[in-house]
């Protein structure tokens, strides 16, 4: 923390608010333990209930959602978070496409809730989950399930300064050949997702090995239906299998939920 | 903020929304005079339907998809389902009984246990008993405390990066074992540090337990944890309690009823015919002292002289210091393995996929997860369950509130709020996960103060 600095101006206020989602994003701000310190010096938190109880009210400068709108009362809560922030951020797969919970979008929910639940009665949820800018205008995005925190702190340390957040649009695999790994799909046949899928995990799952399996959703205009004709052609999986693949952390993002719903349609031919 | 209630002679208490708990909830008291009538742990998290969505998912996207029940303990819910459906594809034998994955789930558990732990000890608990709001205020009076756990912190989550890629859901681990084992120069890397922050962390138990006045209230419970043949409660063992529950691990499913009530989405479990229960770290260190790494053994004493409490603990103001002591454990079980280690030659077992029924629970840093699935012969999911922490603590948790509400009654309303959510921490509630968060709601009738309390 710059100490010797004296500055007149008053601290940005940075708030964190959480809807439908597993507090892993948020946790990604309090696992930036080198920068912690150093960053509650430069900005105030004023809203981040999983940190701190004192609140300071609005407006705030920074707003980072987590999380889905699945139940009524979030789809009223979002506008007011909307309402109380100056530059509003959606973080996360949830934030940004819905979420894993947003595979009730393809199911009933009255069956999903007498599936877990003893007494429906007492669940008031929506039908779907589905991501903040389908809600409310959302000025920036951060992509992955979880958010990679280097681009967490990028995004903010851009947003101090007023210069625009340094994001990668392309896929995974730009990032795997510069890291080096052997690719997946070439070497063991696996169905890798990373041709289609935003960079910014560092490619993580090749690099353990594994096939990625899209948890930081679409790339800008990727080619699914190349892909999906490699995998059902030359790896032999099914439409179903295709289906499973998009449908997961980012399923209900175009274009992976347009190209599950053709590849669903394939299965039940 | 409070106001009356639509009844007459009661009174309502609204404080907003509990903080530094993981997820979303409320609590609701309702009193008449010095009396607590009913105490509702009032949980609302958004219901997210794991259970339903499972079904029909290959049982290798199982690990992947439960991690993202809770971002704080991805590696519980993952192991869990490892485990419970290698039982189900009939290779847990060979999985559990592999030394190799077997020491690297434990690895991997160590480093979950150490950054959840510390996360909630320094940054979410500790302020409670110190009188700050946050630790971001704790931090302008105590920051070498604050930065020595946060260095101890992100030794876990580098624990976990070893493993996972990264230390929110990652990506390492699948039925049957562990996509790729770690190489031996990124293990030898990291083994320096991991043995540092065994003193660091030392000392930070020792001053929790010399520098903290933890607020007394004693309870009779039922501790359940693992008991595995050898070691402390992690991954492996049957289920067994101090007051005579020994279960093997399939059989827990039938011996909890959870209930569905109409203020939580989270289902409350107990013990059929045996009522409330309390699992966690309090419950492991009760149950399983004796089983400690050494140096967290020879910690042991020196904390008890500290508190001038012997064990077993049956106030949970003290899991604040049984965390630190278990965090110690983790750091030198973890030095241990890393030392020894050696990349082994396989790290997953094959799997043909099958119909079979596998169920099993690890213990979380909040206490048993418990998983069972059924699946069809074609590997896909056809029932799944999923019985988390929190959800089993929550009758618990509201029994430690109404016997404590009595005495917090004659506080103003916010500072008996904050005592009330500084018992529920106690518990490093992880609610996202019980759901299936926290709003603190008293109704009070206090015969003789009717109607003078304004809305704050």
């Amino acid at each position: 923390m710059p100490g010797h600095t004296i500055s007149l101006l008053p601290k940005p206020k940075l708030a964190v608010f959480k809807f439908s989602s597993c507090d892993g994003c948020q946790l990604s701000l309090l696992n930036l333990e080198d920068e912690l310190l150093d960053l509650v010096g430069a900005i105030d938190i004023a809203f981040f209930l999983e940190a701190r109880r004192a609140t300071m009210p609005p407006p705030y400068d920074i707003g980072l959602v987590e999380g889905s709108i699945s139940t009524p009362e979030e789809a009223e809560r979002i506008h007011q978070v909307r309402r109380d922030c100056k530059f509003l951020v959606a973080i996360g797969a949830c934030a940004t496409s819905g979420g894993i919970q947003a595979l009730r979008n393809w199911a009933s929910v009255e069956e999903f809730t007498s599936c877990v639940y003893a007494k429906p009665e007492y669940i008031k949820t929506l039908d779907t989950a589905t991501p903040i800018a389908s809600h409310v205008f959302v000025d920036f995005e951060l992509r992955g399930c979880p958010v990679n925190q280097h681009q967490l702190l990028e995004l903010l340390s851009a947003l101090l300064v007023g210069r625009k957040p340094n994001i990668s649009t392309h896929s995974v695999c730009i990032e795997c050949k510069r890291q080096g790994f052997p690719c997946v799909m070439v070497t063991k046949g696996e169905p890798c997702l990373g041709p289609i899928t935003n960079a910014g995990c560092e490619a993580l799952c090749p690099g353990c090995g594994r096939a990625c399996y899209g948890c930081f959703g679409p790339m800008e205009q990727p080619n699914v239906t190349s892909l999906g004709a490699w995998f059902l052609k030359k790896q032999h999986r099914s439409p179903r299998d295709m289906k499973h693949m998009l449908r997961s952390y980012n399923g209900y993002l175009e274009p992976f939920k347009k190209a599950s719903d053709h590849y669903e349609r394939l299965e039940r031919e | 903020m409070s106001g009356s209630n639509e009844n007459s002679g009661t009174r309502t208490i609204r404080v907003g929304a509990l903080a530094r708990v993981e997820g979303e909830g409320a609590l609701h008291l309702v009193m008449r005079g010095d009396e607590v009538e009913r105490v509702h742990l009032e949980i609302y998290e958004p219901p997210r339907f794991f259970e339903a969505f499972l079904r029909g998912r290959d049982y290798h996207e199982v690990p992947d998809i439960t991690a993202r029940i809770c971002g704080i303990c991805p590696i519980a819910y993952q192991s869990a389902s490892c485990y419970a459906l290698e039982k189900a594809m009939g290779v847990f034998d060979q999985t559990a009984g592999d030394p190799a994955i077997q020491s690297l789930r434990d690895l991997i558990y160590c480093g979950e246990w150490i950054e959840s732990h510390v996360l909630h000890m320094f940054m979410l608990h500790l302020p409670d008993f110190l009188g700050y709001e946050s630790s971001i205020t704790m931090a302008a009076d105590h920051a070498p405390l604050v930065k020595r756990a946060l260095r101890v912190k992100k030794v876990g989550n580098q624990i976990v990066s070893l493993l996972g890629g990264r230390s929110v859901h990652p990506v390492g681990m699948c039925v049957g074992g562990f996509h790729r084992a770690p190489d031996e120069s990124a293990v030898a890397a990291l083994l320096p540090e991991v043995r540092a922050c065994i003193d660091e962390m030392t000392e930070l138990t020792l001053f929790v337990a010399e520098h903290v006045e933890y607020p007394h209230l004693e309870r009779d419970y039922e501790f359940v944890a693992l008991s595995p043949e050898k070691g402390y409660p992690m991954n492996l063992g049957r289920i067994r309690s101090n007051k005579g529950l020994d279960l093997a691990q399939e059989e827990f499913g039938d011996a909890i009823q959870e209930r569905h009530v109409e203020h939580s989405t989270a289902l409350h479990s107990v013990i059929k015919g045996r009522g409330s229960y309390m699992v966690g770290p309090l419950a492991r260190l009760n149950l399983a002292a004796d089983r400690l790494h050494p140096r967290a053994a020879e910690l042991l004493p020196k904390v008890i002289g500290l508190l001038k409490q012997d064990l077993p603990w049956r106030n949970n103001f003290l899991s604040l210091p049984a965390r630190g002591l278990e965090t110690v454990h983790a750091l030198a079980l973890a030095a241990d393995i890393l030392e020894s280690y050696r990349r082994p030659t396989k790290s997953r077992v094959a799997i043909t996929s099958r119909a079979g029924r596998g169920a099993h629970g690890t213990e979380a840093p909040r206490g048993i997860c418990w998983h069972t699935y059924e699946t069809h012969d074609d590997g896909t999911i056809k029932s799944a369950r999923i019985v988390p922490p929190t959800a089993q603590n929550q009758i618990t948790i509201e029994e430690d509130l109404a016997e404590f509400a009595r005495r917090v009654v004659d506080l103003p309303d916010e500072e008996a709020a904050l005592k009330c959510e500084h018992l529920i921490r106690n518990y490093d509630p992880c609610i996202s996960c019980s759901v299936h968060f926290l709003k603190f709601r008293r109704t009070r009738v206090p015969l003789e103060t009717l109607g003078r309390n304004a809305a704050r």
